[in-house]
């Protein structure tokens, strides 16, 4: 069976246990995921399987993609992930549900792209600390970086020196969450704690290695 | 869809131990408390001060003053810890959140109360 699911992040509600625990959950809608290749040892060197989510128009789907879901018996489907695959008989257009690979109670990691946070400085971006000062000469220097290093001897910046920039929409993984709770009539699960990305984000759910 | 799966889990949560009640009225929390093997419930009466949030993660602030220290202690609604809710008496105020009570000691701090 496939080691993970793509699904897709519908939002955060909080939860009680049987014990009158309260818990933060993420709730992600996890309809069945679609085969649509399948790699072997033999001639890919590896084994995975790749799955697909979310239905696409006809005619907003390339020639070659088109061909790719005709070959596994499906329709254009919407985002396409590659998951290991521990060995078992899948074949193409077989459709994985979600209480097939995950049960309640289970650690696993969750992958999205972060929500983007547009040109941030180093205080945000980085967490520099700043210059927690208002007082004592200083004018409008509390979130500056400071120095970003020596004067004529290396003469310029060093590469990977962390500046002002482009925030967010970076891949991250979310290792060791706990799934509270699978309803697999409502194809959701929901797993304690946040994930990565925005509300309808797409998010790739892995068993632990 | 992802809207209706949203109201689904939230109204999964909530139970309907918890009568209606308003910011102003006293009342008495039965709060369930397990200590080791045994459970007993455990009572705490006082003036609801505040609501917060909404679906099932709304939440109560209850107030009282115990030995002439001001406690206050948040309740989540649909807790499956809260046993009862008794509304002991109804208060008549003006406003949604009483946070002005916490200024005011002994007979500042009364509420007038509110006919049915």
């Amino acid at each position: 069976m496939s080691k993970g699911l793509l699904g897709i992040k519908v939002g955060m509600t909080s939860i009680f246990d049987k014990d009158g625990n309260h818990f933060p959950c993420t709730v992600i809608e996890v309809e069945p995921n679609v085969v649509t290749q399948i790699r072997t040892k033999e001639r890919d060197g590896y084994s995975a399987v790749q799955l697909a989510l979310g239905n696409k128009k006809e005619k907003r789907t390339a020639k070659s993609m088109r061909g790719h879901f005709e070959a596994a018996g499906t329709t254009p489907k919407r985002h396409v992930r590659e998951f290991p695959l521990s060995e078992s008989e899948l074949s193409l257009g077989d459709e994985i549900r979600l209480e097939d690979v995950f049960t309640e109670g289970e650690i696993i990691n969750v992958s999205g792209t972060s929500k983007g946070k547009g040109f941030q400085g180093v205080v945000k971006r980085h967490k520099f600390r700043g210059v927690n000062d208002a007082t004592h000469g200083q004018h409008n220097r509390q979130r500056a970086p400071g120095s970003i290093g020596a004067g004529s001897d290396p003469s310029r910046v060093f590469k990977g020196m962390r500046m002002a920039g482009r925030m967010g929409t970076d891949r991250v993984t979310i290792k060791n969450l706990k799934v509270m709770r699978v309803m697999s009539d409502q194809n959701a699960i929901l797993v304690i704690g946040a994930v990565p990305g925005p509300i309808n984000g797409l998010v790739e759910l892995r068993k632990k290695q | 869809m992802a809207t209706d799966l949203m109201n689904l889990i939230e109204t999964s949560q909530k139970h309907d131990k918890v009568p209606d009640f308003t910011a102003g009225d006293t009342v008495n929390v039965h709060v369930r408390v397990v200590e080791g093997e045994k459970e007993r419930i455990q009572q705490y009466q006082g003036v609801v001060i505040a609501f917060k949030g909404s679906g099932a993660r709304r939440t109560f602030t209850v107030r009282k003053v115990s030995n002439g220290v001001g406690v206050e202690r948040i309740f989540p609604m649909y807790s499956p810890k809260l046993a009862m809710v008794e509304i002991v008496r109804l208060g008549n105020v003006r406003r949604s959140k009483l946070y002005y009570l916490r200024d005011l000691r002994g007979k500042a701090s009364r509420i007038k109360e509110r006919r049915r």
